[in-house]
């Protein structure tokens, strides 16, 4: 501890902290406008200068150390006018705008300057003169107003790892740019808007639909209802419309945002917003009142099942919805239906990952949390294009690399942007991964590289797995996945002499026929080298959607209750029928695959599908068509008129996240609080309260008045859920489960001196081919994936303008040999066609891809890459292969 | 190893090569093989000697006739007059400026005589390309004491002791520096070599890299066995295109004699050097931006604290020394602390090397102990003010330094009194300035420099250095309003003050000690609109004398601006309306008639 004193006061910190950290902690201000605590300081902006008698000169508080018997002055004479003067030459060169500025009221230009009574520069001289950049959909450049604080350059270099601008010429002519002094839309930037975030003036200000001052908008913190990062943010509002989003400094994104959570706002208020319940008549939707639509839903449940039995219906509940809703969702279909025929798209991406770690590790789910990237000095991502897909957490890798010289290894059938930061990039050909896993392991073995106590304390099935991977080799692997011998050796070598190796893996890995297998292969891997159960490492699968995790855990599956309790369990059945009520089916119900292929089959005659689109989300589109279509009954509930709900009989108009309270659980397990900022729209009403609504027609009479209410009664029969309610979520700024009792402070990762199973289990796997390969009819292989500017089936960002205009359409990546031999330019539209379908797309000549490799975005209704993909299911968790199918490409002649 | 009889030692700095020193020496060494003298003269290359305006410069030893202003085409009396028949050229030699005796002794010379040369010692006397000469000169004795005989701390409590303090400007005492990189715990430490001297007028460290290099990477090696690194980094301008070169061949040499890379002298002491070559940012010479550049960023200063000595390049331990500091190091190892603090002052030991230019009839590079008078060094070394003229004041360290005017000649020139003055040491540049300089025009001019150099980090270096800049311009048009003093001084405070690195923070010196010294004249250019030196050409009329013209017409002729009319044989008359103050007029009157007021 040092001794010192701030303005006369004695004080005592801790060496090493800062003058300004100190003061802070004092509750003593000292303005700044370049400081931001997540970047090492840099001293640029000087307004934080003080007074340290004895010094030569003033010093910056945010860089200078306290020192033992330092007396510092934050306000004295020489510091103030030092402060104004620098106010004074700041204000000489910057118009005085403020009246019209966008940023007036949230400007701290503005308000040092209202602190310093500095009313306008005394100085007359040479003013800057910039062009306004305009050219980013989302946000303007206005460089005459920029005070060079630098704080957007060092957080795109450091944070967000994007380096799309940088500083040019020197002296007073020294300004941002990005290289070559292009427009900002010609750079390496990804839109994220953290440079917009942290700039203190209004240089860098959001485009704004609706005018505003900051003075008159509430703000709502929620949590990003995009991926599965969790990012925190605030909502601005003004008359009832979300004007604009801003995040915050807090877990899990430290005020990190990417493109869409930033700027993916305006589907909130958006005039496609379903307003009112539709009910089909004659083939044509009819508005009508909630009343009327509840009675058709109603009478139609209570028909059909007394008709066919309760195993006739299913409800698929979804992933963007809350934990509370689909808590409900389960809960109306188990208790109030009596059929465990409960799912939801979690089947399509990580079930996988559920059933493969359950039966390593025990437990289904991220080991490690997201700000322990930072930790790991060797990441592996493999079947995630991170960057693009789960952008904060690739900016933390990138951070890991840049700051902590982390290593990076990059499996992936693209050279995605990541494969420029890798230290090894294997470009495999997709669904090889278990080959690779295997020979990565090879080589482990062979070189002896692997963690032996770790093994023989922590884990059982060792030399089964070392049979299968001694018969096998690098070399194998080599010529399977299509790479360098040598790549995998150097990869092998590089995982293995980690200290604290972490793997990130996400739709490349469980996507296939073989995902089971492939998720063991990496959680093999993993244990091997004694990388679980500590900080830093870990098996991680990316969960893709806001609340996937917690769909999962709400038990909106159709073989386990909440907290992943079987339903084939008598006891967990006996909980359950005690906790809710009713009697319940020990039966497993259908996954979606099944509930589909038995609608085509007329063995389930009502769907209800709350917020999910397979119709465009599904492999084999034109199957799920015609399933959908010879349902009895379909009720979709949603925001938009989706495509899915095009064929609905009856469409419930649900709110948006904006529109309501209740929690998300993010890929690290944290459970967070959305906030309600606004009023719904129109009639829409909240998932959860149309659920309890249906109970409560359908004969079961509760009644919640609040979501919280829910989540206590989740607490209650979940017990990785136990200690969590809105309360301490508020207060610890999330909770991660398991987090058993009101005491338990969650946990940061998971099998931590035990696995959840006791001891790890090595599950030996051989590599199987795909259940379709190229051959001379479909030449190429597909895989399909997302992409940064538009989110799943483009539900919420196909109404955002800034985001179809960066990426408008369907699109297919050819590698340019291949689109040469089929005279293919870069730019034309194409036909594609597998043996399911053919769709028209646009050609994207790009040697990202291999020669005999495609890939499509499949986001897309026009242009539909999922008509094209393979439906064949993995046997053990029912997930189809949506990452493999053969295609081939044809010209379109004229 | 051969005799001869006679050597001729050429310049071969950027100076005298650049006025033909090596034609010279080409011409020399052909007529030498024309009368056969091969075996009997030899032609040397040496670093520079100091006396830069009279280059091309050569010494004919064993005599030691020193002879200057050398043309290509003098090279064949020489050998035919001097080396064959033993007859010194006579209009070759120097003569001193006042006195106009010529001196054929080298050692006589005024400009040299009262010269002590430590830092200087091998430049104009071996052959830099050749790492024997160095060798032959002591070279590497001192790295091979501090090998065998020396701990590490020996070797810096002898730097300590010297009292040796940084040749870069700062004045830290360079002893302290090593001890915090020495002490500062880490596996992987740095030795840096600042060689990107950037002070206009200055090349004192150029002249040591390109007569000496031997001495920096000898220093270096000490230094790295002192502090505990086992890699050391020059950072050299790309201008300095024979520094570098020569920097090269040394670097090469050092290593195939074992000198440099594992194992050095035999001892369990790894030490290699790499070059690293600035691209001429005036900023790079502060430490943190120099090391900010190597890393390949911008070259940008960042917050001291963390001093190099303690998170430096890549964030490692790092000592960053000055081209002169190094040059020092060898010399201080094999003679002694002692030997060193008994020159200088009590605070400033040893010698300074300084570039004089300006108005000073030597210009050129001198190295003189700490404390010689600025007196002696313009008037003994520098052989006074040329055309007559009055000395004014003199600037010291750069732009970053400040004038000290004509009453305080006698000032013992060191660390501390510059600083109690108002100036500083720099790195060595001084200018001297007669009565015709003005002194708002020369603050402006380094404000220009500023200015110009200013990386544009901090916005009191960005944007008031060009404040400063616009108002000493206005000033100096004539628009000056009285308020300008008071606005110069708050801006010089803060800037001062509040700037992130030195280069802001010595920026305002130059107008702060003209304001100290010369406040009148700013006075003079605002309340009177008068230019006292006649520099301003906004504040200055031109006229005719009447008496003195005899009416001949020649200025109306080159007039370009027809400003000037009359009658032939009668007084012309300047339209000042008109005039554009350009000069052709006084410069073609012969009989003075026109004067500028």
């Amino acid at each position: 501890m040092v001794t010192f004193k701030i303005n006369g006061q004695v004080v005592k910190a801790p060496e090493g902290t800062t003058i300004l950290e100190a003061a802070k902690k004092m509750g003593i201000e000292i303005p700044t406008f370049c400081y931001d605590s997540r970047l090492k300081p840099h001293g640029t902006c000087r307004i934080c200068v003080v007074e340290v008698e004895k010094a030569k000169s003033l010093q910056a508080a945010c860089s200078t150390p306290i020192a033992e018997g330092m007396s510092i002055w934050t306000e004295s004479e020489p510091v103030v006018e030092a402060r104004k003067e620098i106010l004074n030459l700041l204000l000489s060169n910057h118009p005085l705008d403020c009246l019209t500025c966008d940023k007036s009221g949230n400007c701290t230009l503005q308000a040092l300057c209202q602190k310093y009574n500095i009313t306008g520069s005394t100085h007359q001289g040479q003013k800057s003169r910039y062009e306004r950049d305009e050219s980013n959909p989302f946000y303007y450049v206005d460089l005459n107003k920029c005070i060079l604080c630098r704080k957007c350059v060092l957080v795109c270099s450091e944070l967000q790892c994007s380096d799309a601008i940088g500083v040019a010429d020197r002296g007073f002519a020294s300004h941002i740019t990005p290289p070559f002094e292009k427009d900002i839309e010609h750079s390496n930037c990804v839109s994220c808007g953290n440079c917009v975030a942290v700039c203190p003036t209004g240089a860098l200000v959001p485009k704004r639909k609706e005018k505003f001052s900051y003075g008159e908008v509430q703000i709502v913190q929620t949590t990003c209802p995009y991926c599965g990062v969790g990012c925190q943010m605030e909502l601005l509002v003004k008359n009832n419309k979300v004007v604009e989003v801003r995040p915050v400094f807090a877990k899990p994104n430290d005020g990190l945002l990417c493109v869409k959570g930033r700027f993916g706002f305006n589907f909130i208020n958006h005039p496609d917003r379903l307003k009112k319940p539709l009910i089909k008549k004659n083939g044509t939707f009819v508005e009508a009142t909630w009343e009327e639509a509840y009675q058709i839903i109603v009478d139609k449940i209570k028909e059909i099942k007394e008709k066919y039995g309760s195993d006739a219906l299913a409800g698929l509940a979804s992933a963007r919805c809350t934990n509370e809703e689909n808590y409900l969702m389960q809960k109306l279909f188990r208790a109030v239906i009596r059929t465990n025929n409960i799912d939801h798209c979690a089947r399509l991406c990580h079930a996988s990952t559920v059933a493969g770690l359950a039966t390593t590790l025990g437990s289904g789910a991220m080991t490690n949390s997201i700000a322990e990237v930072l930790d790991a000095d060797v990441i592996f991502v493999t079947g995630s294009n991170t960057t693009e897909t789960h952008p904060v957490i690739g900016a933390k890798i990138r951070q890991a690399i840049r700051h902590n010289g982390a290593k990076l290894i990059v499996a992936e059938p693209r050279r995605i942007d990541l494969a420029k930061d890798a230290d090894v990039f294997l470009q495999i050909k997709p669904g090889t991964n278990v080959a690779l896993m295997n020979g990565l392991m090879s080589v482990i073995l062979e070189e002896g590289l692997y963690d032996e106590d770790f093994i023989r304390n922590r884990t059982e099935n060792f030399s089964e797995l070392k049979k299968i991977i001694t018969a096998f080799s690098a070399e194998k692997a080599a010529e399977i996945c299509d790479v360098d011998v040598q790549d995998i050796r150097k990869a092998a070598r590089i995982y293995a002499a980690g200290e604290k190796g972490a793997i990130y893996y996400a739709m490349g890995i469980t996507q296939h026929s073989t995902g089971t297998q492939h998720v063991m292969s990496i959680s093999n891997l993993a244990l091997l080298c004694g990388n679980i159960g500590k900080e830093g490492v870990g098996v991680n699968p990316l969960r893709g959607q806001n609340n996937v995790q917690g769909a999962c855990d709400m038990g909106a599956l159709p073989n386990v209750y909440p907290g992943y309790q079987k339903v084939n369990s008598p006891e967990v059945q006996e909980k359950f029928e005690k906790a809710w009520g009713f009697k319940l089916s020990p039966n497993a119900g259908l996954t979606l695959p099944e509930m589909l292929e038995k609608a085509e089959n007329n063995e389930l005659k009502l769907l209800y599908i709350m917020g999910e689109n397979p119709l465009v989300s599904d492999p084999d589109i034109n199957h799920v068509r015609k399933a959908l279509e010879n349902l009895d009954f379909l009720v979709v509930q949603d925001i938009f008129l989706t495509e899915t709900a095009q064929l609905a009989d009856v469409i419930l108009p649900a709110v948006s996240f904006a529109e309501k309270d209740g929690t998300f659980t993010n890929t690290e397990r944290r459970v967070q609080l959305i906030q309600k900022a606004i009023k719904p729209i129109g009639d829409a009403k909240p998932d959860w309260v149309i659920l309890m609504e249906i109970m409560d027609r359908l004969g079961y009479k509760k009644e919640y008045l609040h979501p919280s209410e829910i989540m206590e009664e989740i607490a209650a029969v979940t017990p990785q859920y136990g200690g969590i309610n809105y309360f301490r979520i508020k207060q610890e700024g999330g909770l991660q489960w398991p987090c058993p009792t009101k005491d338990h402070p969650g946990t940061k990762y998971l099998h931590q001196g035990h696995f959840t199973r006791g001891k790890a289990l090595f599950m030996a796997v051989d590599y199987q081919q795909p259940a379709e390969n190229a051959d001379e009819d479909y030449p190429l292989i597909l895989t399909t994936g997302r992409i940064l500017y538009q989110y799943h089936t483009r539900t919420m960002t196909g109404r955002v303008e800034g985001l179809n205009k960066k990426a408008p359409e369907s699109y297919i990546e050819i590698h340019p040999e291949t689109a040469n031999k089929h005279k293919i330019e870069d730019g034309e539209i194409i036909r594609v066609i597998s043996r399911r379908g053919a769709i028209f797309t646009k050609a994207r000549v790009v040697d990202i891809v291999n020669k005999n490799i495609v890939f499509m975005p499949f986001h897309y209704a026009e242009g539909a890459a999922n008509v094209l993909t393979n439906n064949t299911l993995d046997e053990n968790c029912k997930i189809p292969e949506l990452k493999v199918c053969a295609v081939k490409i044809e010209k379109i002649e004229i | 190893m051969d005799l001869y009889r006679s050597h001729i030692l050429v310049c071969a700095g950027t100076g005298c090569t650049s006025s033909a020193s090596m034609e010279v020496r080409d011409n020399l060494k052909k007529e030498i093989s024309r009368l056969k003298l091969d075996k009997e003269v030899m032609v040397v290359e040496t670093g520079c000697f100091g006396f830069c305006n009279l280059g091309p410069i050569m010494v004919v030893y064993p005599e030691g006739t020193f002879y200057c202003q050398v043309k290509p085409e003098d090279a064949k009396e020489i050998v035919e007059e001097h080396l064959l028949k033993g007859r010194i050229v006579s209009r070759l030699l120097y003569s001193e400026p006042e006195s106009e005796i010529k001196v054929s002794d080298f050692d006589k010379i005024e400009f040299f005589n009262h010269q002590k040369r430590i830092a200087l010692r091998n430049c104009g006397v071996i052959n830099p390309e050749k790492i024997e000469e160095y060798i032959a000169h002591d070279g590497y004795f001192a790295l091979a004491k501090v090998l065998n005989e020396m701990t590490r701390e020996e070797v810096i409590d002898v730097i300590k002791k010297s009292g040796l303090r940084g040749r870069g400007g700062g004045g830290f005492p360079t002893g302290l520096k090593w001890e915090f990189a020495y002490k500062t715990p880490g596996t992987v430490k740095y030795v840096v070599c600042n060689a990107d001297e950037g002070d206009p007028g200055a090349f004192m460290d150029r002249s040591v890299l390109e007569g000496d290099p031997h001495s920096i990477i000898e220093a270096m090696a000490i230094a790295g066995y002192a502090i505990g690194a086992e890699q050391g980094y020059i950072y050299v301008r790309a201008e300095y295109p024979i520094a570098v070169n020569r920097l090269e061949i040394a670097i090469a040499q050092a290593r195939e004699l074992g000198l440099l890379g594992k194992n050095i002298l035999g001892k369990d002491f790894n030490f290699d050097l790499d070059i690293r070559l600035g691209a001429g940012a005036f900023v790079c010479g502060e430490e943190t931006a120099l090391l900010t550049s190597i890393e390949g960023h911008r070259g940008e200063p960042r917050p001291r604290p963390p001093f190099p000595a303690v998170e430096g390049l890549w964030r490692k331990p790092t000592l960053l020394n000055n081209v002169e500091t190094y040059a020092n190091i060898p010399a201080i190892i094999l003679n002694g602390a002692d030997w060193f603090s008994s020159i200088g002052t009590e605070k400033s030991k040893g010698t300074k090397v300084f570039a004089l230019a300006g108005k000073i009839n030597n210009t050129g590079l001198i190295e003189v102990p700490m404390g010689t008078s600025l007196r002696t060094i313009i008037y003994d070394i520098g052989g006074g003010i040329p055309n007559g003229k009055k000395f004014k004041a003199a600037q010291t360290g750069g732009p970053s330094g400040g004038c000290i005017p004509a009453h305080l000649i006698d000032t013992e020139i060191d660390y501390d009194n510059l600083i109690a003055l108002g100036s500083m040491m720099g790195s060595g540049g001084l200018i001297v300035m007669d009565e015709t300089d003005c002194m708002v025009d020369i603050a402006k001019f380094f404000l220009e420099f500023t200015q110009e150099e200013s990386c544009g980090k901090c916005p009191p270096c960005r944007i008031g250095t060009k404040r400063m800049l616009e108002i000493l311009e206005k000033i100096t048009q004539g628009k000056g309003v009285p308020e300008d003093i008071d606005n110069l001084e708050t801006l010089a405070r803060t800037i001062k003050n509040a700037s992130l690195c030195g280069l802001g923070q010595t920026a305002p010196n130059p107008v702060l000690s003209t304001l100290k010294y010369f406040r009148d004249e700013y006075e003079a250019h605002i309340n009177d609109k008068k230019c006292p030196a006649g520099v301003c050409q906004a504040l200055l009329t031109f006229y005719v004398i009447a008496e003195k013209c005899k009416g001949c017409g020649i200025c109306a002729r080159v007039c370009p601006v027809a400003a000037i009319s009359g009658k032939p044989k009668e007084p012309y008359v300047i339209d000042s309306e008109k005039c554009i103050k350009c000069g052709a007029c006084i410069e073609k009157c012969k009989f003075g008639a026109i004067v500028k007021m």
